[in-house]
């Protein structure tokens, strides 16, 4: 190690230095070769054809920032779309992040039974939206044999069975609660390993100092030591609140009543592959992605580490 | 409140001390893992239930009678397409397995050499890594798209399993997990004259296991519950994954007589997730551990 400390002070491209780059980039090369095919360079593909009309027939022509006038003063639906998503990611993002670290911080404090609270805590997110969109619609059913309403009646909550997903007022909040149920445990294994992983001895020391209780811990010790979980955990769970479609458009149909359940990636799947429209349905993926990155980089500025 | 906070670290003492606190966050975690694992419960119930009791008044969740019938009509069933239904587990299978087992290579060989060799451009190459964390695979669909109709893949497993086997989320899981290896063990294999695949293989791949592993679960799940994937490049019915099988199976004419079915084919589209975590659990807990981002 010395000696590749001294060769880097005397130039600034030292043979050591050079042939790491060239083996480091050999061992990158493949994965460099997909990432840069399929995700760097379609960013700015979809950047340039939200500028056009592109419908996959004739070659794409220039319009400028038209798509994005049209989406936004003349596209009611995705207005709606639009509205839909951000109440869905508000609701879904912050429930299933704070719930996740709830669940992780009391799983560390029990003695027995971790195992079985984390599992039946995780299993949601191991699961497919549309598998249990199957389960779903019975839950919600419509007639009295649906769980939900069948519970209701029992109780007399509700006289007559309600029509949670064909009712459009309903079933807004029938997709709010199958996607907080989805995103239960987004982040949750990174806040548990982040949680197991802070230095007992800190909070010893913190009672030494004073620190009189739980509270006090989670906020001066805890929450700072976990900073870097909190983001990672934080800029999945942003993206994630943001894609909500499978479950939507398996549980309420597509397009769902009176566009209840639209959200921006249906919009974007319906202009895309099925109207062919390319250039317009670009112009919505960059809305997405121009959401998702800012709210990821608050979410980078909210939790920065002071290193 | 105030019995959680006279709490203390050591669990023997909390006991004693608060019993009102410990009681209500029990119930508090009750509760939560009651609204997280009853929809599985009844997942799992309607699976095994026979027809008569699908349709009992008033529904019950838990099953009484439990069959396999519902499984033999699914596997012998060829319903209204001429695909029986083992041909959409086995895509399932090949498409996820085939991208599973890339990426862990992709991603391993990849994260290795950026964070041993440390090559001029790292720092920028994984910030840029690190920023796509932040959007969804929705944003560059469409793009995707045109590149795997380009290439004539439509339909095809391969426009499947391309696009995902460098996933940004992927390789970052592995990258923080290797930047803690010792450069010291690395070290000392090249100077005993070992070659550079040769350390990778034998050396830096065993000590990457618990990355990788997670990587393998991570990766598993979310390419076996894909479903926009499939709905993007395949309109074949001989060339549909399970969820979007299992969509199929669900919806339509005829969807009454079937919902035993459509109960057992939920199952085996969730099950082998769930198992898989199970199996793996222990290796995910320590990769998760160095998975912060320092920003």
């Amino acid at each position: 190690m010395k000696q590749i400390v001294k060769r880097k002070e005397k130039g600034p491209i030292s043979q050591m230095d050079r042939r790491k780059t060239i083996v480091g980039y050999m061992f990158m090369t493949p994965f460099l070769i997909l990432f840069v095919t399929f995700t760097l360079i379609p960013i700015f593909v979809a950047m340039g054809l939200s500028l056009t009309n592109y419908n996959l027939i004739q070659s794409p022509g220039f319009v400028g920032l038209t798509n994005y006038m049209n989406l936004i003063l003349e596209d009611d639906v995705f207005l709606t779309s639009l509205k839909n998503t951000l109440l869905f990611a508000l609701l879904t993002g912050p429930t299933g992040y704070f719930a996740s670290f709830f669940m992780a911080w009391l799983i560390t404090l029990m003695n027995k039974g971790r195992g079985a609270f984390a599992l039946a805590f995780y299993a949601p997110s191991l699961t497919s939206g549309v598998a249990m969109s199957t389960i779903w619609l019975i839950i919600f059913s419509g007639d009295r044999n649906g769980y939900l309403n069948n519970f209701m009646l029992k109780l007399g909550v509700i006289l007559e069975p309600i029509l949670w997903t064909k009712d459009a007022n309903y079933l807004k909040w029938v997709i709010v609660i199958i996607s907080v149920w989805m995103s239960m445990g987004t982040g949750f294994l990174v806040f548990l390993a982040g949680l197991q992983n802070i230095d007992p001895s800190l909070y010893e020391a913190a009672k030494v100092d004073g620190m009189k209780n739980r509270f006090q811990e989670l906020r001066y010790i805890t929450l700072p030591m976990m900073k870097p979980q909190l983001l990672f955990g934080a800029v999945t769970s942003v993206t994630n609140a943001f894609a909500i479609f499978d479950v939507a458009t398996s549980v309420a149909g597509m397009p769902s009543p009176n566009y209840a359940a639209h959200t921006i990636v249906a919009h974007l799947y319906d202009y895309a592959f099925i109207r062919m429209n390319m250039g317009y349905a670009s112009s919505v993926a960059m809305i997405l992605f121009i959401m998702t990155f800012i709210i990821g980089r608050i979410c980078f500025y909210v939790f920065r580490s002071e290193d | 409140m105030e019995s959680i906070i006279v709490q203390t670290l050591t669990g023997k003492r909390r006991l004693k001390k608060v019993k009102f606190g410990h009681v209500m966050l029990v119930i508090g975690m009750l509760a939560l893992v009651c609204f997280t694992a009853l929809p599985l419960v009844a997942m799992i119930c309607r699976a095994f239930m026979p027809l008569d009791e699908l349709y009992l008044y008033p529904p019950r969740i838990i099953v009484r009678k439990p069959t396999f019938s519902n499984f033999a009509d699914l596997l012998n069933s060829l319903n209204a397409s001429d695909v029986p239904f083992t041909r959409y587990i086995f895509n399932s299978i090949l498409t996820t397995g085939v991208t599973v087992f890339l990426s862990i290579f992709v991603s391993c060989a990849g994260a290795y050499g950026l964070a041993k060799f440390k090559p001029r451009g790292s720092a920028t190459l994984f910030a840029i890594i690190t920023a796509a964390l932040m959007f969804s695979t929705y944003v560059t669909q469409i793009p995707n798209y045109l590149i795997v109709n380009g290439l004539g893949l439509v339909n095809s497993y391969w426009a499947l399993i391309l696009p995902k086997i460098a996933v940004a989320y992927n390789f970052f899981l592995v990258k923080q997990f290797a930047e803690q290896l010792p450069d010291s063990i690395l070290e000392a294999a090249r100077i005993d004259g070992a070659k550079e695949l040769y350390t990778f293989w034998h050396i830096a791949m065993p000590l990457l296991k618990p990355a990788w592993s997670t990587l393998a679960v991570f990766s598993f799940v979310s390419n076996w519950n894909d479903y926009f994937s499939a709905l993007v490049y395949i309109n074949k019915d001989a060339m549909k994954t399970l969820p979007l099988a299992l969509q199929t199976l669900a919806g339509g004419a005829g969807v009454v007589a079937r919902s035993g079915s459509v109960g057992a084919a939920t199952l085996l589209t969730t099950l082998p997730t769930i198992i898989i975590f199970c199996i793996m659990r222990g290796k995910v807990m320590q990769t998760m551990t160095y998975s912060g981002i320092k920003s």
